[in-house]
């Protein structure tokens, strides 16, 4: 069974989902690129910000 | 010299909806049809991946439909297309989400058919001319 950590399963997830809108999303080769990245950084960036919050409002 | 209308033309005619069908059976199947071999492959291995590993954190593959949640979440496994059956005919995935890697499992294979559809939708606009 694969067990990955919460923050490797959220990039593995990042990573899939951001290709995939990067390629449907936009017309040309670097449009996608460039979307897919600007998906990637959106998805790692909001779970990190969310987790440090939830982390605040535990204490 | 082919015009602007007879690529629109001819991006019409014959059975525009075979690449919606085929991208939602295969993963990245549309793409590949269409001859757009590298965005085929990535969304290939993108959406194979995700689901093969929401299978191997043992998620659990949905088919009821008790309650709206459940519901949405067998349609979101049935995006898979012919993985979803081939897993549920093989006895792939888990029958009861008992740990946390299996409910992360079970959001990757649904969201993977998400995505799967998503790519469907784009290979049918790339073989009615919607989309580049």
């Amino acid at each position: 069974m694969f067990r990955p950590s919460h923050f490797a399963a959220v990039v593995v997830f990042a990573l899939f989902a951001s290709v995939v809108f990067g390629i449907t999303q936009r017309e040309t080769p670097r449009q996608m690129v460039r979307y897919g990245l600007y998906c990637f950084v959106l998805f790692v960036g909001a779970a990190i910000a969310l987790s440090w919050i939830m982390y605040f409002i535990a204490r | 010299m082919a015009t602007t209308q007879d690529k629109k033309n001819e991006a019409g005619s014959g059975f525009v909806y075979l690449p919606l069908i085929v991208g939602w059976l295969v993963p990245g199947g549309g793409h590949f049809l269409l001859r757009k071999w590298g965005r085929g492959a990535l969304l290939s291995v993108s959406i194979l991946a995700m689901f093969a590993i929401g299978i191997a954190m043992q998620g659990k593959l949905y088919a009821g439909a008790h309650d709206i949640l459940e519901m949405l979440d067998t349609a979101g496994d049935l995006g898979n297309g012919l993985l979803y059956v081939v897993s549920r005919a093989a006895g792939w995935g888990a029958d009861q989400v008992t740990q946390t890697t299996g409910d992360y499992g079970s959001r990757f294979i649904v969201v993977a058919g998400l995505l799967n559809i998503i790519a469907a939708v784009d290979a049918h606009n790339l073989r009615t001319g919607r989309k580049a």
